[in-house]
C-alpha cells in the first residue's frame, strides 16, 4: 500500500537511502543538507543500521571508504565546501574500485559561499573531482520524488559497477516540500563481494589498496576502470525531453533549474516561439549522442545553469561547433527567473524583452 | 624434535623491504605473533598507513586495507561499525598519526571506538628522506631543520599517549620502548592487551612502540637503540597512561 507525504528533498533521500538497504551512513553537519544526517540519525538505528557523525567531512568519506571494504553499503551527504574535503577520499575509493553513494547538495560558492542554491560543483561532480583519472556516475534529480526513488539506483549503479556514485542537487530540490509516493517497487539487487575485506575465514586474505608502483600495473588499474566508464556510456545514459519534437531552440537544464525552464518552454508555446527541454538526468555519462542528434536535425541550444557555464561546455561538446549553443546563468545563490530565461529565448528570435510590472527589464 | 621458532602464521612469505635494523620488521612480528596466539588470523583486519608501513599489506595473512594519509582510525571505525565481531587494528608512523591524521586519531579515542591503534614513534618522516615530524626532539637534525629542531620556529615534539589520556574514551594507552629483550617482551605484551581488550569489548586501546630509523638517523642499529634511551625516553617516558 503505497503512502503519500509530503516531506523535503533532503528527507526524501533518507527514506531512499533504508528502501535501498544502505547499512552505514556517515556525515557531518553543513547547511543546507542538515535534514539527512539529522534524519538518518533517527532512521538507521530505527532500521538496525549503522549512523555515525564523523568528525570531518574528511572522516566521513574515509568511515564510507572503511565500510564499503567490509562489503556493506555505505554512504555520505554534504554540500559543496564540504565535497571539496571528500574528493581526496573519492579518488581513493574510485581507485580501489569500491561502491559508496555520495549525495552532494550544491549551495553557492565559491569558497565558503552561501547556503543559497548553486549548481557550480558540475565540473566537480562530473569530471572526476580529486586525484588522478576517475568519474563518479553522477545523477541529478529534480523533484522530491525522485530524492527518493534515485537512492535505489544510485546503490545498485555503484555496486554493478564497483565506483561511487553521486547524487547531484541543490538547495531548492534539498529545501522543497513536495508529495512523495514511498512506494516500495524496488529490485534491490544483491551484488557477491568476493573482494571484501570482512576477514579471510576459509580464502587467502584480500587487500584493498591503491598503490601500484609498477606502471603496467598502474596503467592497467586505470584501463579497467575506463572500460567501466565506458560500458556506463553505453548503458547508463538518462534524460527527459519535453516538448522537443518540434522545438526550434531547445533549452537544457537540469535539477531545480530545469523545473523552471519547463515552465519558459510553456510561456514561449503561448507567445508561439516553438521551444522545448533537455533534461540530463545522468550528468555522467552525459547524453551526448542525444544532444548530438538534436543538433544534427537543426536544433539550437540555450543552456541554463546556476552557474558560471558549466555543463554549457559539455554541450558545446556534444554539439561540436555543428550549431548555436546560448548560456544563461546565475551565480551566488541567484535563482534564475522563468521571465528572465524567457527574455533569452526572446533574444534568440529577435525579439524584445518582457518588461516586468515594475517597469524594468527583467534579466 | 620439538620446533620452538618459526615463521608465525600471521606473516605471508613476502620478504620485508624495511631497512636492516629497523623496528617496523619487529613490531611486524609481534602483531603476527599476536594473531596466531589469540587465533583471529581469519577474524581480523588491518589498515596499514602512508609510510615506510605502507607495503604492510603485502606481509600479513590477514585481509588488509591500505587507507589515505592519516586516516586509519577512520577507515577503521567504517570497518568495526558494520563488522562489530571483527578484530581491527590500525598500524601508524608518527607523521600519520601525530601529524596529518591528529583529527582522526583523537576522536577516534574519544569515541571509544573498540579498535587497536599501533603507534610507531621514530621522530622522522623515514619514507620521503627524513623530515621533521611532529614527535621530532628540540635539537634533533633532520632533513628540513637541519640546524636542529628549534622550538621558536617548528614549536614542540607531541606526546600522543599522554594527550590521549585526557580523554575519557580510552581504555588503554601504554607506551613502550623494545630496546632490550625486557623491553621487546613488554612491548609484546602490550600488543597482544590491546588485541585482547577489544575481543572483550574494552573499547579503544592504543600502544605507541619507541622505534628508531638507523637509515635516516644515520646511525648503525645498536647507536640507534642506545639513542633512543639516552634520548627518547627522556622526551617520551615509558609506562602505562590508562588501563580500565
Amino acid at each position: 500500500m503505497a503512502t503519500k507525504k509530503l516531506i523535503k528533498g533532503n528527507v526524501a533521500i533518507c527514506h531512499g537511502a533504508i528502501a535501498a538497504r544502505c547499512d552505514a551512513f556517515f556525515g557531518y553537519p553543513i547547511t543546507p543538507q542538515n535534514e539527512i544526517p539529522e534524519k538518518m540519525s533517527e532512521l538507521m538505528p530505527a532500521h538496525g543500521r549503522e549512523f555515525l557523525q564523523a568528525e570531518s567531512e574528511v572522516a566521513a568519506i574515509n568511515m564510507v571508504y572503511g565500510a564499503a571494504c567490509a562489503g556493506k553499503r555505505a554512504m555520505t551527504s554534504s554540500s559543496s565546501p564540504g565535497i571539496s574535503l571528500k574528493t581526496e577520499g573519492l579518488s581513493y575509493i574510485a581507485a580501489c574500485e569500491l561502491p559508496c553513494v555520495i549525495v552532494n547538495v550544491q549551495r553557492g560558492g565559491p569558497g565558503l559561499g552561501n547556503t543559497l542554491p548553486g549548481q557550480a560543483d558540475y565540473f566537480q561532480a562530473v569530471k572526476g573531482g580529486g586525484h588522478g583519472d576517475y568519474r563518479l556516475i553522477t545523477i541529478a534529480p529534480w523533484s522530491v520524488q525522485e530524492c527518493y526513488e534515485f537512492m535505489p539506483l544510485a546503490f545498485d549503479l555503484a555496486d554493478r559497477y564497483r565506483n561511487p556514485v553521486m547524487v547531484l542537487m541543490d538547495a531548492i530540490v534539498g529545501q522543497m516540500l513536495e508529495p512523495v509516493d514511498l512506494h516500495e517497487n524496488f529490485e534491490i539487487h544483491e551484488y557477491p563481494k568476493p573482494w571484501a575485506t570482512n576477514g579471510a575465514r576459509g580464502r587467502a586474505h584480500n587487500i584493498i589498496n591503491s598503490l601500484w608502483i609498477k606502471t603496467e600495473v598502474m596503467e592497467g588499474l586505470n584501463n579497467r576502470i575506463q572500460a567501466k566508464y565506458a560500458a556506463a556510456r553505453r548503458h547508463e545514459v538518462r534524460y527527459q525531453e519535453y516538448r522537443t519534437d518540434d522545438a526550434d531552440l531547445v533549452l537544457v537544464a537540469y535539477g531545480s533549474t530545469a523545473r523552471i525552464c519547463r515552465s519558459v518552454v510553456d510561456m514561449a508555446r503561448d507567445e508561439g516561439i516553438a521551444v522545448g527541454l533537455f533534461r540530463p538526468i545522468s550528468l555522467y555519462p552525459f547524453p551526448e549522442q542525444q544532444i548530438a542528434d538534436l543538433a544534427a536535425s537543426g536544433r539550437r541550444f540555450l543552456v541554463a545553469e546556476m552557474s558560471a557555464g558549466q555543463m554549457v561546455e559539455d554541450v558545446r561538446l556534444a554539439v561540436n561547433g555543428s550549431t548555436d549553443v546560448y548560456f544563461h546563468g546565475r551565480t551566488g545563490g541567484a535563482v534564475p527567473t522563468p521571465t528572465e530565461i524567457l527574455n533569452k529565448v526572446r533574444a534568440v528570435f529577435g525579439k524584445p524583452p518582457v518588461v516586468s510590472h515594475y517597469g524594468r527589464t527583467e534579466g | 624434535m620439538e620446533k620452538v621458532f618459526g615463521r608465525p602464521k600471521g606473516l605471508t612469505n613476502v620478504e620485508f623491504a624495511y631497512c636492516a635494523g629497523c623496528h617496523h620488521s619487529i613490531v611486524h612480528r609481534i602483531i603476527a605473533e599476536t594473531m596466531d596466539e589469540l587465533d583471529i588470523i581469519h577474524n581480523t583486519i588491518g589498515i596499514c598507513p602512508v609510510g615506510c608501513a605502507v607495503f604492510m599489506y603485502e606481509y600479513m595473512s590477514c585481509d588488509m586495507i591500505e587507507a589515505a594519509h592519516g586516516r586509519a582510525p577512520a577507515v577503521a571505525t567504517g570497518v568495526k561499525r558494520v563488522l562489530p565481531d571483527r578484530v581491527v587494528f590500525t598500524y601508524q608512523g608518527d607523521g600519520d598519526l601525530a601529524s596529518i591524521g591528529t583529527a582522526e586519531i583523537i576522536h577516534a579515542a574519544a569515541r571509544g571506538e573498540n579498535i587497536s591503534v599501533i603507534f610507531i614513534n621514530n621522530t622522522t618522516y623515514g619514507m620521503t628522506g627524513g623530515q621533521m615530524a611532529p614527535t621530532t626532539l628540540v635539537g634533533q637534525k633532520t632533513t628540513t631543520c637541519p640546524a636542529g629542531r628549534d622550538p621558536k620556529v617548528a614549536g614542540y615534539p607531541i606526546r600522543v599517549c599522554e594527550m590521549l589520556a585526557t580523554l575519557d574514551g580510552p581504555s588503554y594507552i601504554e607506551r613502550v620502548c623494545p630496546t632490550s629483550p625486557a623491553g621487546l617482551a613488554k612491548t609484546k605484551k602490550a600488543i597482544r592487551k590491546s588485541f585482547e581488550n577489544q575481543i572483550e569489548g574494552k573499547g579503544f586501546s592504543l600502544v605507541e612502540v619507541l622505534s628508531n630509523c638507523p637509515t635516516q638517523w644515520k646511525m648503525n642499529p645498536i647507536e640507534s637503540f642506545r639513542w633512543i634511551d639516552e634520548n627518547m625516553t627522556k622526551w617520551f617516558p615509558p609506562g602505562v597512561f590508562v588501563d580500565r
